[in-house]
Order: structure tokens, then C-alpha cells, then sequence
């Protein structure tokens, strides 16, 4: 989808504000987002692409007005609704419906402990032959998918180098849908300064880009 | 906290407007976002109540939750990767491991996990400067950097860190030469990335631990070198 929330190469978005000594979260509820996020994540009616595109149907103006908690919060509320975990009314009244069962935590401490410790990988373990290797030449497809997508608009249509295959990992256009996992390599493309932003980019510099092979043709 | 988080908003505004001059409908543009910006005070309410509700509907356990932000919170940041890049800077036969294959050499120092499964260091020399950003989301290493700062996850960041990196390093006070390469990283799959930065001058007779303690976030970030340690100062 081509979001706000794809925004490498805008401008006029003001200056980077440091924050000296930030705090890892300014208030508790964002802790609490970030951690019931990953509580109900462990249920696994959802994946980590399908959590990513939520966040980006926040409507634009929205993304860009709210802080980065606040939106992983509405987007989590959504989830929360469109996989039967809680119905509206229930949101609406902070109690769970009369007759509704209760349910045992999927993420446990014991859990949660394993997950910080060992994350959730998303590197496959199956045999699928790259289409590309180091060294050669490729351009990123011209493509403009409705739904979720990792290839950011400003490499679309552009000629880079393999740098490094990393492996195989599940593609996130179709895992978002909930349509497969389609397990494909991912490289690291570099793409000249100069062949993204033209002669106003410095001659020596590049940006490296991580690419499924699906985003990818021979050039 | 809400108290802090405004007044540094206010300050950096009043500071990038006494800069901008000429350009002040611009400043009066960015100031609006930034009110906005400002927490709005019934989300703690409402975070609250939400997680009331999946607890009684017994979905989530709040041990479960304490655990994480304070693991978070309390235990897992950028001194981490600290300690990797001190190893790297004492140890060569280390440094090469951590370069050939990151995820393994990271562990060595006991570190990994969510949002570190697959990481790949890159090294800053005399010619080549690393920076990393993510410009779709918020993709950051958090083994060895714990969560990231609201700048990275900010737009300004998120934007011009691909198309302005130059702009963007001396913003955080750092001048390239047109000598040195600038390579971004953008963090669009699920491999994370940590710069290596070079040591600085000065530090031949540093431990590790002193090493360490000169590591900062940002130069593992790549918008900041490790800076030389203060004659007579703490190393």
C-alpha cells in the first residue's frame, strides 16, 4: 500500500528532535501497549506482518499526528476486534459479556521469558533456490500492491547490486493476508545514492535495502 | 513525565524557531503537530481499562506483561551492544566473527532474541560511514540496543534518513568529508543491523569495560562516532 507510512525520500517533515536521557517509555501506558501487543500476539490468530500493516491502516492523517504508541494501541484495539478476542460493546462497557467463557493466558511468564530470550524468528527452514546471487545486477519491480509490502516505494523501478544473500524468510505481501507463507530468499540490494535521488546525492554514497526475491528482476 | 516530555518539545521548537527566522509559518505549521503530539491524557485510561478487560477475560497474564516491560525497561539495552563492540575493538579474532556471522558472535556475550533473530554488523572505517534506519516502520536491534528512541521511529528520521543521510548526520553534530562513503541501511526485512564504529584514538591502554563505556547508542546507530575519552577525565 502506498502509505504515509512508507517514508523514505519525503521531505519537509522538520527537523530530528533528540531527546537527551529519553526514557525507554515516557508513560506506563506505553509499556503496557507494547506489552499486550506481544500477550496477544502469543495467541497466534496474527503474525508479525499482519501486525505491521494494522499499524499502517491507521488513517494517514492520523499516523502522522499520533505518537508511535498510540498508534500501535488503535491498530492493536482493531486486531483485538476483528479476531474475536473482544466485541465493541465489550470495549465500550470494560466488561466481558455476560456467559463468555474465561480463557487461560497463552503468554505465560514462563513464555514471555522465551520469547525476549529466543524471539520468533522468521527465517524458514526450507529449501528454495535463490534467483539471485552476490555480485549481480537487479532491479526492484515496479509494483504498487493495495495491501501490505516491505519494498519501499523509492527503490520501485530502480537498478542495484546484490551485496548478500540472507537466506529464506517468509514473504510478508501474502503472510500480512494471512494467504502463506511463501518462503523466499531476502538480499541485501545496493542501490547507488545517485540512481534513487539523482545528481543531488553524493556520487560515493548508497543505500543497501533488504529485498525478497518477489521484489526483484534481473537487470 | 508528561511534564518533561512538553517542556522538551516547547524547548527544541522555540530553539528550531529562533533558527528558522524568516521561516516562521513553517515553525507555526511543525509546532501544531507537535501539540497534537502531546500525550493525550485518557489514553492511560484507556490502555488501563483495555487490559483490565483481557485479564478478566483471562487472555492475558499481567505477570506475563510486567515481565516484559521490565525486561525492557530494566535489563536489555544499548549497553549490550556496548559490550559487543568492545569485544570487537579488543579481540580481532572476535571481530571477525562478529562481522562473518553476527547472531553467533553476539551470543558468545550472551545476547539475542526478539527483534535480534538475524543480525548482520557492519563496520565504519576511515572511508565508510554506516548509518541504519528503518523508513517503513520502527526496526531496530533490540538484543543489543534495547527499544528504540522516538527520533528513530520518528518521520523526520524515517524520511530524509535515505534521501539527505549528509543533512541528517549534521543535524546530530556529525560532518562527513566528501571522502568518506555514506551507506544506509534500511531495515526492511527482518534482518537488524549494528554499526561497528571505529575506536577511537587514545584508547590503546582501555580495558573492555573502559572500552564499553564509551559506546554510545547513537554511534551504534550510526548518527554519532565514538568520541576520543577527555584527558584526565573518566575513560
Amino acid at each position: 500500500m502506498n502509505g504515509v507510512h512508507d517514508m523514505g525520500g519525503m521531505q519537509d517533515m522538520g527537523p530530528v528532535e533528540y531527546e537527551k536521557n529519553e526514557p525507554v517509555f515516557h508513560l506506563p501506558w506505553e509499556g503496557r501497549v507494547f506489552a499486550l501487543r506481544r500477550g496477544m500476539g502469543a495467541w497466534g490468530k496474527w503474525n508479525i506482518d499482519a501486525s505491521r500493516h494494522a499499524v499502517e491502516l491507521v488513517p494517514p492523517a492520523d499516523y502522522l499526528r499520533m505518537s508511535y504508541y498510540e498508534r500501535q494501541f488503535i491498530a492493536f484495539v482493531e486486531m483485538l476486534v476483528q479476531h474475536n478476542f473482544v466485541t465493541r460493546e465489550e470495549l465500550e462497557r470494560n466488561v466481558p459479556a455476560g456467559g463468555s467463557p474465561k480463557a487461560a493466558p497463552a503468554l505465560t511468564v514462563e513464555k514471555a521469558n522465551s520469547l525476549i530470550a529466543r524471539g520468533a524468528p522468521t527465517s524458514r527452514k526450507v529449501i528454495a533456490a535463490p534467483r539471485f546471487k552476490a555480485g549481480q545486477s537487479v532491479r526492484a519491480r515496479n509494483i504498487n500492491p493495495v495491501g501490505h509490502t516491505r519494498l519501499p516505494r523509492y527503490a520501485r523501478g530502480k537498478v542495484g547490486t546484490v551485496w548478500l544473500d540472507h537466506g529464506v524468510y517468509a514473504f510478508p505481501d501474502t503472510n500480512a493476508q494471512f494467504l502463506g507463507e511463501k518462503p523466499q530468499h531476502v538480499y541485501s540490494v545496493r542501490f547507488a545514492a545517485r540512481e534513487l535521488w539523482g545528481d543531488q546525492a553524493a556520487p560515493q554514497d548508497s543505500v543497501y535495502v533488504d529485498m525478497w526475491d518477489d521484489y526483484l528482476e534481473p537487470a | 513525565m508528561t511534564t518533561n516530555r512538553r517542556d522538551f518539545i516547547a524547548g527544541s521548537l522555540s530553539a528550531a524557531g529562533a533558527a528558522m527566522g524568516a521561516n516562521a509559518p513553517h515553525e507555526h505549521e511543525h509546532q501544531h503537530d507537535h501539540e497534537h503530539q502531546a500525550v493525550p491524557s485518557d489514553l492511560t485510561l484507556r490502555v488501563k481499562a483495555l487490559e483490565s478487560l483481557l485479564v478478566e477475560k483471562g487472555l492475558v497474564d499481567r505477570a506475563a506483561l510486567d515481565a516484559l516491560v521490565d525486561a525492557y525497561e530494566h535489563k536489555i539495552g544499548p549497553r549490550n551492544g556496548a559490550r559487543v563492540v568492545a569485544r570487537a575493538w579488543a579481540d580481532a579474532a572476535y571481530k571477525q566473527r562478529l562481522l562473518a556471522n553476527a547472531d553467533a558472535a553476539i551470543a558468545e556475550l550472551g545476547y539475542g532474541g526478539m527483534q535480534g533473530e538475524h543480525m548482520v554488523v557492519v563496520e565504519n572505517t576511515p572511508k565508510v560511514h554506516n548509518m541504519i534506519v528503518c523508513t517503513l516502520c520502527s526496526c531496530y536491534p533490540w538484543p543489543v540496543l534495547g527499544l528504540p528512541p522516538v527520533w528513530y521511529k520518528s518521520a523526520p528520521y524515517r524520511s530524509r534518513a535515505v534521501i539527505d543521510p549528509r543533512g541528517v548526520l549534521r543535524e546530530f553534530g556529525l560532518q562527513l568529508s566528501d571522502d568518506v562513503e555514506v551507506s544506509v541501511w534500511d531495515s526492511t526485512a527482518e534482518i537488524r543491523y549494528l554499526v561497528l564504529s571505529e575506536r577511537p584514538a587514545g584508547t590503546e591502554n582501555l580495558n573492555e569495560e573502559q572500552l564499553a563505556a564509551l559506546v554510545t547508542r547513537d554511534a551504534m546507530v550510526g548518527v554519532a562516532k565514538v568520541a576520543a575519552p577527555q584527558p584526565g577525565g573518566k575513560p
